[in-house]
């Protein structure tokens, strides 16, 4: 038994765990909707096992650090981290249709882990820039915002669908949570993610000092993850003190996860820093 | 806040400034054009830029300063705006709320209370009276404040709490204040540069990156060792270098720095970005002679004339390059010399390091390899000084402080009334709070809950 395969197994079963969600959704089955919340424990439980069992089998290869160093590492602790925010909400909400899109992109990110055939899934030994302290606090920081901005676009989707349908006409979308539980949820998500997303940027900024001598440098990958603070920012200003709701807020939430899965993505594309987190050429 | 007496420019200056319109349009704006840089690779060579753009565009970007735009003149405008609109919406704003938030007897509006749908109501079978003691108890042990007044429908009970952290959010407009400060302090008074050491050398000056030109350092710095280790795999796992500091040519402090680890020494920190090879002082060559079989090992030093033995002629070792091109491959590390053999007309020799062997090609008389030879590297360091590095990391403190704050805390404010009815009276919780009202409303439900088992408690006795 070793981490690729319970990641593989746990890809599946996050598989299982959104058709099942769809499932309940759709056809309306409130057992089904208790099985997708099932198999999302156990997707849980595999996902972690998975993470544990590698940070183990890095030891066991003398080169032990934690699963946080590369592309799939991250994609990986993507979907961990999706999972269990997404249960938090699912125990304190009381409502699983939130599941039928937030658990398509757990799955999706780990299946992009697993199958894609530019993802390197080894274990590889840490690059003398990468040993530091700071990798744990700034990945794990980093994550929790993306996870959290990615809930909050899956809600803010559920929201325009459902505002489309005003007279409730539609029997699927009438299922959704009402509105103004879905745009306080997005902004519930987003004050989460953009306080971890801050703690990440912050916690780069002061990794970047002790290792090269500098707080901030225009990176790419720093100016996109500025970007993206920018568009939250304006959100969170927008919301509070202009009272925007619903429609405008659900869409610059959108805006804003795009600008995440830039700042996540974009080292393949754009030189810079941080190209550990890029796909193995 | 519109200033009485001041200037209508004043105030409309100042109303502009203090429009959240404008914060949305400048965080816009920002997010917006950082986008360029991102995409346009920033300080490349202008030949580069006329390549990839063509000499037309190539002009239009350069008058717009694209090519190095975070430190163009626009971009700061925009900046240098948003540090207006933070600084002057929260002066704005924290003069309204001032009064709020520090108030010795903070005054409660009972009809608000009222009002709210935040409410919880019992009615128990015990005297107002008794209820008062009970209550306020209950108050004073949940909130920081708590208060009794006599109403017009009986007492109420006031408690409340997180009145300072209003405050969170002028602490997170602060923090992006300090942040931009200490950027302008470092950019001011502090410099990055850079310098390569070769092992056993010692600099006392190094090269600034923004214009090449030479900062002399009030000491001086020695690298005593360079060293590279390797995973199994061929990866690099760490650079090394054991750096010495002198003070007037006597050594007072010493440190290994390793990426991730630099030596901070007055206010100059040093870190590990490079290293390179340098060509050895000397080397060891084999000398195979054709004619007899024989090996010899001679030593010789850079630009010097060695005789070979059994007459072979004479050997001087001009040059060491990396990365020699012979015919089309990269055959890695070499040493240039030249062979005179008696009166012909010299020959150049190639050395290669990794290919002992090559020489043989020639088909000279003698066979030439190198045997060994001590492999110098130079350490290549990374020198800043920024004097503005601790304002950026109180800003970075209170930015996750302010946000916490100002996110999941709040103003919370709770009040019970009572009211009697005969033997029974009224109990109602209600709340009110400035914002995140869930918590509120959960508070509510707490207080009630214990009310209700307080109560019940007090009538088995």
């Amino acid at each position: 038994m070793n981490s690729s395969i319970i990641l593989s197994v746990t890809t599946f079963v996050y598989g299982l765990t959104a058709f099942l969600y769809i499932f309940a959704w759709v056809f309306r089955k409130p057992f089904s909707a208790r099985l997708a919340n099932a198999a999302a424990l156990v997707g849980f439980g595999g996902n972690t096992l998975g993470i544990i069992l590698r940070w183990v089998e890095s030891y066991q290869l003398n080169i032990g650090h934690a699963p946080l160093s590369n592309l799939y590492e991250s994609l990986v602790f993507f979907s961990w981290t999706i999972i269990v925010l997404y249960l938090f909400i699912e125990l304190k909400y009381k409502n699983r249709t939130i599941g039928i899109i937030v658990s398509p992109i757990a799955f999706l990110a780990l299946a992009y882990a697993s199958l894609s055939p530019n993802i390197n899934d080894a274990i590889q030994p840490l690059l003398p820039a990468l040993k530091s302290n700071w990798l744990i606090a700034h990945v794990v920081t980093c994550f929790i915002g993306y996870a959290a901005f990615a809930i909050a676009f899956g809600i803010s989707l559920m929201y325009l669908v459902k505002q489309k349908d005003p007279d409730q006409s539609n029997s699927l979308v009438s299922h959704f949570p009402a509105l103004q539980v879905l745009d306080e949820l997005t902004h519930q998500m987003v004050m989460f993610g953009f306080l971890f997303l801050s703690i990440g940027i912050i916690t780069g900024a002061v990794w970047a000092n002790s290792a090269w001598g500098r707080y901030w440098g225009w990176d790419p990958k720093e100016t996109w993850s500025l970007i993206t603070w920018f568009v939250y920012a304006t959100l969170l200003h927008a919301r509070l003190m202009r009272g925007w709701h619903g429609r405008r807020i659900a869409l610059l939430s959108i805006i804003g996860f795009g600008a995440v899965l830039f700042t996540y993505f974009s080292v393949n594309y754009l030189p810079g820093l941080h190209s550990y987190g890029a796909m193995s050429k | 806040m519109k200033k009485e007496g001041s200037s209508p420019l004043y105030n409309s200056i100042w109303q502009f400034f203090s429009s959240v319109k404008l914060t949305v349009f400048v965080l816009l704006a920002l997010a917006v054009t950082s986008i360029i840089g991102t995409l346009i690779p920033q300080n490349a060579s202008p030949a580069e830029y006329v390549r990839a753009f063509g000499e037309f565009y190539y002009r239009i970007f350069f008058v717009l300063d694209i090519f190095d735009m975070y430190h163009a003149w626009w971009f700061q405008l925009l900046i240098i705006l948003l540090v207006f609109n933070i600084v002057v919406c929260s002066i704005d704003r924290l003069t309204a709320t001032w009064k709020i938030i520090f108030v010795k007897e903070p005054v409660f509006n009972v009809s608000r209370f009222r009002r709210t749908s935040d409410q919880e109501s019992l009615t128990v079978q015990q005297e107002a009276k008794t209820l008062e003691a009970v209550c306020s108890s209950l108050m004073a042990k949940n909130f920081s404040y708590s208060r009794t007044e006599t109403v017009d429908r009986g007492i109420c009970i006031f408690g409340e709490k997180g009145r300072w952290t209003r405050l969170g959010v002028y602490t997170v407009h602060l923090s992006v204040v300090l942040l931009l400060l200490g950027g302008l302090i470092g950019s001011m008074f502090g410099f990055e540069g850079f310098v390569n050491i070769a092992e056993g050398e010692t600099v006392g000056s190094i090269r600034l990156r923004s214009n090449n030109s030479v900062y002399p350092l009030h000491f001086e710095v020695r690298c005593d060792d360079f060293n590279i280790t390797f995973y199994d795999s061929g990866m690099p796992s760490e650079y090394r270098s054991r750096l010495t500091v002198l003070e007037k040519g006597q050594p007072v402090y010493q440190k290994d720095i390793i990426v991730n680890d630099p030596l901070r020494y007055r206010g100059i920190n040093l870190f590990q970005s490079s290293y390179g090879t340098l060509p050895p002082r000397q080397i060891t060559l084999n000398i195979e002679s054709n004619a007899s079989g024989m090996r010899y090992r001679k030593t010789v030093v850079f630009g010097q004339t060695i005789e070979l033995p059994e007459n072979l002629g004479t050997f001087t070792l001009n040059d060491f390059q990396s990365a020699y091109t012979f015919r089309g491959q990269n055959i890695g590390d070499v040493f240039l010399g030249t062979l005179l053999q008696n009166s012909n007309t010299p020959v150049s020799l190639v050395l290669p390091v990794r290919f002992p062997v090559f020489d043989k090609m020639r088909k000279g008389d003698a066979v030439l390899s190198v045997a060994e030879y001590q492999q110098r590297y130079y350490t290549g360091l990374q020198v800043t000084k920024d004097p503005g590095v601790w304002v950026v990391y109180i800003g970075f403190i209170l930015m996750i402080a302010g946000c916490f704050v100002t996110f999941f805390m709040s103003h919370q404010s709770l009040c019970i009334e009572i009211q009697s009815a005969g033997s029974e009276s009224r109990i109602t919780v209600s709340g009110v709070a400035n914002k995140n009202k869930l918590a509120v409303m959960k508070k509510v439900k707490k207080i009630a809950e214990t009310l209700r088992q307080l109560t019940e408690n007090s009538e088995i006795q």
